[in-house]
């Protein structure tokens, strides 16, 4: 900011527009998506339609009719609303531990909760079918969806909380402690209200990132499970190039997120940044 | 009731022995100081009657109870700290309130506990503000109010006015020790401050390393500190430690001599020196005297301290002449010749 703010004019034009160009190049993806869910399928292929066509409602008429919208739409909710309430049940205990009680085996955990994001989502899908499929027979169920999404986003989770966490001062939990307050009581009377901004940036991208997750979530439903991810994926290819029809879906499946992330950018931004902008 | 006992209580940090095994009685009522330099163990030492930290070996008693391995909150102590340790996100009602709404105290005992405290502590008009809007010394305060509400066997004080600007801290001070006269409960204070030591206790504990160097009334330190360590680090500006053949002459390794305990002379005296610096002080004049021939350990820098103005200055010789009966002997091992 500082070198921005003391150099030339030029930079004072120049950098607010790359930021425009790169927020509006960005943007532009989003923007076709929900103008393309307004043409039929055959003007969305012609470029001469690209800006001017007649507005149609039709795809996401035939999008509630055909493809049942709403139960894909309440399994993403339920899916993401419980898988983030469970990652966050394990996350904050553990946190709380590795922030208040650290031993010396503290960060090489933390490491290791990260390097399994580092695992090739790819290289455990035979098990992960065959495992929930033929051995536990749990394949297209709700709770596999939940375990999964609260599995994958758990070292995010337990990451963000710590770093809230670790914000608190020991001394006022010892406080706590000297005034009779158990292990549930600093939790619950001291942490959480004092890290409730963090928690809820933390709740917040957690069920952003499960609502998006789409490569378990398209691999292990097919129907009675199956997320917005799966019902997307359905209108890709099989029955042609429907662009008119997958972009009603697409903007059917990210609006909410989107008018979600709309209301809660400070928390999102304190978030992303691990709380280091606040 | 408040008689605490710690009985070889010992303190380790994975291989670093922090506190070396350590006895010590603490009496009903006492304010008892512990002092030292920093990362001597004092916190450390208090922490570990509270609770807050394990003991590696040992056993603390209090009021003849083996306590141990009891939980923090039911050894009946109450603990100051010095960042104040406030809940940041409650009023100061609600955090003078805590401790007794752990204890499940019935509400009208807990108003009357809060007001009566809120008064004696000038908090009554601040009892519905959250911490953040109050200044350091009102933060301490309710602090204390917190601690006082629980009605604890013994107060436990961790450098509590080491965050309070200089005229604060006297006034803080004077407060504990008013609020110790009035309750009679046993104190336990750590600082690094020897002045808030001496002014305080009733007993001085001086620490080093973790391992207790003297313990006695503040006076008993001034005039019988029983080694080196202890005769430099009680009295501000520190004792003057002579070495070589200045001590030999009275069959000590070591002579001291306190910077009070010394007259000035321009004309005449034992030892010639050269002003350094000499900081007038109105009711004191602090004169740091170079070049006196002296194995002081300091480049021969030797510090006096005389009641009242004296007109010298930088580059001036003044003679200095201690007063024989103030002298200090220790031996080869640093320990104190009767």
């Amino acid at each position: 900011m500082a070198i921005v703010a003391t150099t030339s004019r030029f930079s004072k034009i120049a950098w607010p527009t790359l930021a425009w160009v790169v927020a509006l190049i960005f943007f532009f993806p989003i923007f076709y998506m929900v103008l393309t869910s307004f043409k039929t399928d055959a003007d969305a292929v012609k470029p001469e339609f690209l800006f001017s066509f007649t507005p149609t409602l039709e795809n996401y008429a035939n999008m509630t009719e055909n493809y049942d919208y709403w139960r894909f739409a309440t399994n993403s909710v339920i899916t993401s609303v419980l898988a983030t309430l469970f990652a966050l049940a394990v996350g904050v205990p553990c946190a709380y531990a590795m922030a208040f009680n650290p031993s010396r085996a503290t960060k090489d955990v933390l490491m290791w909760m990260l390097s399994t994001k580092m695992l090739p989502a790819a290289a455990v899908l035979y098990p992960m079918t065959f495992l929930t499929k033929n051995v536990f027979g749990v394949f297209d169920t709700h709770f596999l969806v939940i375990l999964v999404l609260c599995l994958i986003n758990l070292p995010i989770v337990i990451w963000m909380l710590f770093t809230y966490f670790k914000d608190i001062p020991k001394d006022i939990i010892e406080a706590g402690k000297m005034d009779g307050l158990t292990t549930w009581g600093e939790v619950k009377e001291i942490l959480i209200p004092l890290a409730w901004g963090g928690i809820v940036s933390t709740a917040l991208l957690t069920f952003i990132f499960c609502w998006n997750e789409a490569y378990w979530t398209v691999r292990l439903t097919t129907i009675d499970a199956a997320t917005l991810s799966k019902l997307i994926e359905g209108n890709r290819a099989p029955e042609g190039l429907f662009f008119g029809r997958l972009s009603a879906v697409s903007t059917a499946a990210v609006g909410p997120i989107i008018v979600l992330g709309w209301f809660c950018q400070k928390q999102l931004v304190s978030g992303l940044t691990f709380g280091a902008v606040k | 009731m408040g008689s605490i006992v710690l009985d070889k209580v010992q303190k380790k940090f994975g291989d670093v022995e922090v506190i070396p095994p350590l006895d010590l009685e603490i009496n009903d009522g006492e304010f008892v100081v512990f002092v030292g330099p920093s990362g001597c163990g004092k916190s450390t030492l208090l922490r570990m009657i509270a609770g807050l930290e394990d003991l590696t070996a040992g056993k603390v008693n209090i009021d003849d109870n083996d306590v141990t391995e009891v939980s923090p909150a039911k050894r009946g102590l109450s603990m100051v700290f010095q960042s104040y340790a406030l809940y940041p996100h409650m009023t100061v009602r609600k955090n003078i309130a805590f401790p007794m709404r752990m204890a499940k105290v019935p509400q009208d005992v807990q108003d009357a506990k809060i007001e009566a405290a809120a008064k004696s502590l000038n908090l009554a008009d601040y009892l519905d503000r959250k911490p953040g809007q109050l200044s350091g010394g009102q933060r301490q305060r309710v602090a204390i109010g917190r601690a006082i509400v629980r009605e604890p066997s013994a107060f436990l004080f961790d450098e509590p006015l080491s965050n309070l600007d200089a005229a604060l801290r006297v006034g803080m001070r004077l407060e504990i020790m008013e609020l110790h006269t009035k309750l009679k409960t046993t104190m336990i204070y750590v600082t690094h401050d020897q002045v808030e030591a001496m002014t305080m206790a009733d007993k001085i504990v001086v620490l080093q390393a973790g391992v207790i160097e003297q313990v006695g009334s503040p006076l008993e330190l001034y005039h019988t500190p029983r080694n080196k360590f202890v005769a430099g680090f009680i009295g501000s500006p520190k004792m003057n430690l002579i070495e070589g053949e200045e001590a030999s002459k009275h069959d000590a390794t070591t002579i001291g001599i306190r910077p009070e305990h010394v007259s000035v002379s321009t004309t005449e005296g034992m030892w010639k020196g050269t002003v350094g610096v000499a900081e007038h002080l109105g009711s004191d004049t602090f004169i740091h005297v170079h070049n006196t021939g002296l194995d002081t350990g300091e480049g021969d820098l030797f510090t006096v301290r005389i009641s009242g103005d004296i007109a010298v200055s930088h580059g001036d010789t003044v003679y200095l002449t201690p007063q024989m009966d103030q002298l200090h002997k220790f031996d080869a091992q640093g320990l104190r010749i009767a």
